[in-house]
């Protein structure tokens, strides 16, 4: 655990070292905002709640959370520092999982700075902070789940626009799962069950049920299974590199 | 005692074979010099020793740990120089080598000692707090062997370490690798020749995967070819040199 905490260190101080810690942050907080106010009309709604903010959270992610993951492998791949990593005496987990962390520390960092809102609410009127605290963990967790699965696409790759792009489209599928369109699509050939299970993909459904603030313990479990997957399969891909 | 052993290693990248079928060993005190044309499988067979690679048949060992099978206890023995010396270029040296020490499992003191013994030794004061992105290529070479010191292997694996130095911190590299031989197994990939002469008990050729000659550099200079006394020589070439390129040449040939 140790070694993968050491990872996380270095990973997460190479954010700030370089102005793109900076540039990122003031993309996330005013794309964040921007999509609260008017896209979703915050002000309009006249209720004292977060919805309109996180309404819009699982596309933020779904461009904002591959452009921190895309580096984490490819660029260790281009630079050839990942002969370095991988001849250390640790295990390829301990350096899959410290690298995730740091990402997804990284975005809880960006989230925290939102709280603003969460205050102004507050002052506004009385909101149920009990959801709001659900959504932003709920929020967090669903990051944390694009991170990975940008992760794993990174470690295909050592060019890190292919690794954005990989990701952008994968969490795409995972998005719109849940949507008609996507739906509609499959049900005409495929069995209901692979429906359904297309379905149960749904970032937006389970993040959904979490910040209406209902049904929480499934949603969470299906975001924590899949990091679990995309983490384990990170380390399966820096394997089959080998052989490569 | 043998600390470094291939058994007919073979890598394979799609139809192409970079490495096929070498075997060698490298005891406690040798400095093996692998020699070979660009292409020629050096770089593979160094990432296959040092498990970044997986051969696609044979094995290979260090001080006894299968690097497939055994590797965390492998690569605690190795210290490990890659092609082009990489490291994280957002990094200062000290806490760059501080982070390879700890991943190492060094403990803080042992760490601190250790590196401090390192600084002397291979000349890194001066640049200790600067950024690895603003080092010259001579410093990053230096660095590159610091990590691969920090835990005092048995066993060395340097790919290339003196390319892109100037004659000066070429000759400081090699007295630096001859200072550490006696007790250490090291294997050193370069292709120039009279680096063999000045630091290797023992030359490795490879040329399209295969291994030509494993002998010593007194023995290799005994099958470069006889001068032909009638045909001047437009670019004067060392005895090294043309039993270099009697070797690889005539492989090509064949």
């Amino acid at each position: 655990m140790s070694t993968a905490l050491l990872v996380f260190r270095r990973e997460f101080a190479g954010y700030f070292a370089t102005p793109l810690a900076a540039v990122f942050l003031a993309v996330f907080l005013a794309v964040a905002a921007g999509m609260t106010f008017f896209m979703a009309n915050f002000f309009d709604r006249g209720q004292a709640d977060l919805s309109a903010f996180f309404l819009w959270h699982p596309w933020l992610y779904l461009v904002l959370m591959p452009a921190i993951g895309m580096r984490l492998w490819a660029e260790e791949r281009r630079s050839g520092t990942i002969e370095l990593l991988m001849t250390l005496p640790v295990q390829p987990w301990q350096l899959v999982f410290g690298k995730w962390l740091a990402a997804w520390v990284f975005a809880g960092l960006a989230l925290a700075l939102t709280a603003p809102l969460w205050i102004t609410v507050n002052v506004l009127g009385s909101p149920d902070n009990g959801v709001i605290l659900a959504s932003y963990l709920g929020s967090w967790l669903m990051a944390g789940a694009f991170l990975a699965i940008s992760a794993c696409v990174s470690a295909l790759t050592k060019n890190q626009v292919l690794a954005f792009i990989g990701a952008v489209v994968i969490g795409f599928l995972f998005v719109m799962a849940g949507f008609d369109l996507v739906l509609a699509a499959v049900r005409p050939w495929a069995p209901d069950v692979v429906v359904q299970a297309i379905a149960a993909m749904s970032f937006i459904g389970h993040f959904q049920r979490i910040t209406d603030g209902v049904l929480e313990a499934p949603a969470i479990i299906f975001f924590v299974s899949l990091i679990v997957f995309a983490l384990w399969l990170n380390v399966q891909v820096l394997d089959a590199r080998k052989a490569a | 005692m043998v600390l470094v052993e291939t058994r007919a290693l073979v890598k394979k990248f799609g139809a192409f074979t970079a490495v096929d079928g070498i075997s060698f060993s490298v005891d406690r005190g040798e400095v093996v010099g692998f020699l070979g044309p660009n292409g020629a499988g050096k770089s593979t067979t160094m990432k296959i020793i040092a498990g970044f690679l997986e051969p696609t048949s044979g094995s290979a060992f260090i001080a006894g740990h299968d690097s497939r099978a055994d590797s965390i206890a492998a690569r605690r023995r190795l210290g490990y120089l890659p092609e082009g010396a990489p490291a994280y270029p957002d990094m200062t040296v000290a806490s760059f080598l501080e982070f390879v020490a700890a991943m190492r499992g060094l403990s803080k003191p042992v760490a601190r000692e250790r590196l401090a013994e390192l600084v002397e030794r291979i000349d890194l004061a001066e640049v200790w707090n600067r950024r690895m992105d603003a080092l010259s290529k001579g410093f990053k070479r230096r660095v590159g062997i610091a990590q691969a010191l920090v835990h005092d292997p048995d066993v060395l694996i340097l790919d290339e370490p003196t390319d892109g130095l100037d004659p000066n911190q070429k000759h400081e590299m090699r007295e630096l690798i001859r200072t550490l031989a006696p007790n250490k197994a090291i294997v050193v990939s370069t292709h120039i020749l009279e680096e063999v002469e000045a630091i290797c008990t023992r030359a490795i050729i490879i040329a399209r995967g295969r291994m030509l000659a494993d002998s010593t550099p007194a023995e290799l200079l005994a099958r470069a070819p006889a001068r032909d006394p009638s045909q001047t020589q437009i670019v004067r070439t060392t005895p090294l040199e043309d039993a270099f390129r009697h070797i690889t040449l005539e492989q090509a040939g064949s």
